[in-house]
């Protein structure tokens, strides 16, 4: 096979049995790689009812055809399971160079099983594969483990692990990559805890073979002269990183401020871009094959001095305006401790804003927490993140995330999330749109699963007004199925600002000799979403789930450049569903799904 | 030495770690994406990635130490280039290189190393930093000068301030 490496991996923790096995070509084919193709072997193979924490769920580290090539910004993967948080089917997609040096050991994908009697990890180097005794690194961060890996196995390997948080079961566990790098969302970090697997080091020394030689190159080129023309993708990103957003978002009145009672931050350009390039960045990052360099290498200082990786927009917005926060060093250190211990910033950050906020009004005593807590505690913050990875004192009750704390306190209002899952930082009631990818994103409160905020307020591919909702449905629709296809063919969402369906079938075809059209990848990208609804609905899902927190229908922004302002989801999610052509109650239709091939997972 | 010959210019400062110049080499000499079979290697710090490879020495200590005369410099090009037929995978070269910019590949049987592809170096056209860049030799040093000049510059005038 050309662009697949056409071997697959199985991994059993509970017998160690490994077996390499070949890859199903039509599913391959059908569903290109990522959480298309991981998606589709995860509902073949597991009940969708399984305990997300159980010996039955499945974990999938999955790459796609582009992985490891030198596709525009084609170093990612994903990792599949059913997710702790909020039993949604949960892909967390990562970049780094893990992906691609899984494809050169010559696996597409690795599938665990089981659950190991004890810590073990597993060392893959090219065909050689076997589980260790993981005893000794157990308990150690995410750094310490991957020293410690890389000085006992080839040091040109990659590693992939979890930290503390991850062992520990906290529900939004992260699972690393590249020390800096996560597959963060929807506490997958925790599936891999519950498997007692602390590890995976992969090396590979083979290559990645692609059909047409010539083909490739001149789609590359095509697709970086794209990125090349673009603003956000050749000066905003490099220059700034994802960061660039914060003052963006916040003059738009969409920058939610102390747990999402407000929308804008007079004190936003403290944690923005801006201020992080002058004042802490070390240099620009890109994962492998990459040619945008939105990773950021920073150090902070004062009290708070380290050196890592970050912030993307959503940290700094969840440890800063989120928590009523603007110091830029508190933010950087929380955003490190995520990393070192292996824990998903947006829900991390999240969390501890509705603490404050359930502190504030007397919700929680200061005795259940351990000391006064208010808005703009950056002490208590930084504090926070540490012993939620352990899970000590209050931190137990963090690791839960905001849904569960909220609602035990009584106020289940205050959690900000959808599906249990904490919302990014983009307020709805302000861009009305990503409202509807909320309360519609198959794996609850996420924005990138259709990010709308592209043509609301970056004005890419076109410019739409953030404060309508005309035409919201069919562009989220649009948005959705994209980036189900870009992900599974191991590109990069950002390159999305510039390049599309068009540019991503041109290299797909090239890389793997088969007729990927933009229409074919716009309806596999369909597929794959349809999938991982019929998943949540089998898991108890159903309309009234499609929701947004009261706060963000209710009341509307009490100031800033948006004040009055409440979303109109209602409005949108009877539209959305008809042009998904899912029936009223938000299912998709025996039609739609015969069209697409899917039928017989009909829910 | 010509003075019209180009070398290659790399820039630690600006690399980004992404390494598509690894996927652009093998890809050229393989045929496949093979970072392994790269003739530049990308070697990844926290704080800065140093992309590697051959610069072509004017006296290279390779060339010097190969016994069979499967390494020579061309007087022309001042590329140092390998001829597989008449190499005896003795690996002296990897030994004598100070850089480890020549390896030897135990399953071909060949050292790999840098040969500016003709003159059209395809690290240098994959690079999205320009962080590798491929200028006339004279350029090479005038550029470090000009950037280090710059940094003196700019601390003298803060310390004026």
């Amino acid at each position: 096979m050309y662009g697949w490496t056409g071997t697959i991996l199985r991994v059993n923790l509970t017998d160690r049995t490994i077996k390499k096995e070949a890859l199903r070509a039509e599913d391959a084919k059908a569903f290109i790689g990522g959480r298309g193709l991981g998606g589709k072997y995860f509902m073949d193979e597991v009940d969708p009812a399984v305990d997300a924490l159980g010996p039955l769920n499945k974990l999938i580290f999955v790459t796609g055809p582009l992985t490891g090539t030198m596709g525009v910004s084609t170093g990612r993967f994903d990792v599949v399971a059913k997710g702790p948080l909020n039993n949604t089917l949960a892909s967390s997609n990562s970049g780094g160079y893990f992906g691609p040096e899984q494809k050169y050991a010559g696996y597409d994908m690795i599938i665990f099983e089981g659950r190991a009697e004890s810590p073990v990890y597993l060392s893959v180097h090219n065909g050689d594969v076997e589980l260790r005794d993981a005893s000794h690194i157990w308990g150690k961060t995410v750094y310490e483990t991957t020293d410690i890996l890389l000085a006992e196995n080839d040091p040109e390997a990659k590693v992939s692990c979890i930290g503390p948080a991850g062992e520990n079961l906290v529900l939004f566990a992260a699972i690393m990559n590249d020390k800096h790098r996560a597959a963060g969302r929807t506490g997958i970090g925790a599936v891999m805890g519950s498997k007692n697997l602390k590890a995976i080091v992969v090396r590979g020394t083979g290559g990645v073979s692609v059909a047409d030689k010539a083909g490739f190159l001149e789609a590359i080129m095509n697709a970086r002269n794209k990125i090349r023309e673009n603003a956000v993708t050749s000066a905003g990103l490099p220059t700034y990183g994802s960061n660039i957003l914060v003052n963006i978002i916040n003059e738009s009145g969409a920058l939610p401020v102390r747990n999402w009672q407000e929308s804008y931050d007079k004190n936003a350009d403290k944690i923005s871009g801006e201020t992080l390039t002058k004042d802490h960045l070390v240099r620009n990052k890109g994962c492998s094959s990459c040619v945008i360099g939105c990773g950021r290498v920073a150090k902070s200082g004062g009290r708070f001095a380290a050196l890592g990786e970050g912030p993307e927009y959503e940290s700094a917005w969840g440890f800063g305006s989120d928590c009523g926060i603007s110091d830029m060093d508190a933010i950087l250190k929380a955003n490190f401790l995520c990393n070192e211990l292996g824990i998903d910033t947006i829900t991390m950050g999240s969390t501890i804003a509705c603490a404050m906020e359930l502190a504030e009004i007397g919700a929680i005593s200061s005795e259940v927490i351990g000391r006064d807590l208010k808005f703009g505690d950056v002490d208590a913050m930084v504090e926070f993140v540490t012993m939620t990875a352990y899970r000590e004192g209050f931190g137990d009750e963090l690791a839960e995330g905001s849904y569960r704390l909220a609602k035990k306190y009584g106020h289940p209002e205050l959690s900000m999330t959808v599906k249990k899952q904490e919302m990014p930082a983009y307020d709805p009631r302000a861009i009305q749109g990503i409202g509807l990818e909320y309360a519609t994103s198959n794996r609850g409160g996420c924005h990138v699963r259709g990010y709308t905020i592209s043509p609301e307020i970056l004005g890419l591919p076109m410019k739409m007004d953030p404060k309508t909702t005309e035409d919201k449905p069919a562009i989220l629709k649009i948005f959705q199925d994209l980036t189900s296809a870009l992900s599974a063919s191991g590109t990069c969402l950002f390159a999305s600002f510039a390049i599309g369906a068009d540019e991503i079938g041109a290299q797909l075809k090239a890389v793997t000799g088969e007729d990927y059209t933009t229409e074919r990848v716009m309806e596999i990208g369909e597929a794959i979403y349809n999938l991982e609804k019929i998943f949540n609905i089998k898991n108890g899902y159903t309309k009234e789930d499609d929701n947004l927190p009261p706060r963000l229908l209710n009341d509307p922004i009490p100031a800033g450049p948006s004040k009055g302002e409440v979303s109109h989801l209602p409005d949108m999610l009877p539209l959305y569903y008809e042009v998904r052509g899912w029936d009223e109650n938000g299912v998709p239709t025996k039609e739609k799904l015969e069209k697409l091939g899917i039928a017989k997972y009909a829910a | 030495m010509k003075s019209d010959r180009k070398l290659l210019l790399i820039t630690p400062e600006k690399c980004i770690s992404c390494g598509n110049c690894e996927l652009a080499c093998s890809f050229s000499h393989e045929g496949e994406f093979r970072p392994s079979r790269s003739r530049i290697s990308v070697m990844r710090f926290e704080a800065v990635t140093v992309p590697m490879t051959c610069l072509q020495c004017d006296e290279p200590a390779c060339v010097a130490a190969c016994r069979t005369g499967a390494l020579a410099k061309d007087p022309e090009t001042g590329i140092v280039s390998v001829n597989k037929e008449k190499c005896i995978g003795c690996r002296m070269c990897e030994m004598a290189c100070p850089f480890g910019n020549i390896t030897y590949n135990a399953e071909t049987k060949t050292p790999y190393k840098c040969d500016l592809c003709d003159g059209d170096p395809q690290c240098v056209k994959y690079c999205p930093a320009d962080a590798i860049e491929y200028v006339p030799a004279e350029t090479v040093t005038m550029q470090r000068k000009k950037a280090f000049s710059a940094k003196i510059a700019e601390s003298i005038g803060e310390g004026n301030q």
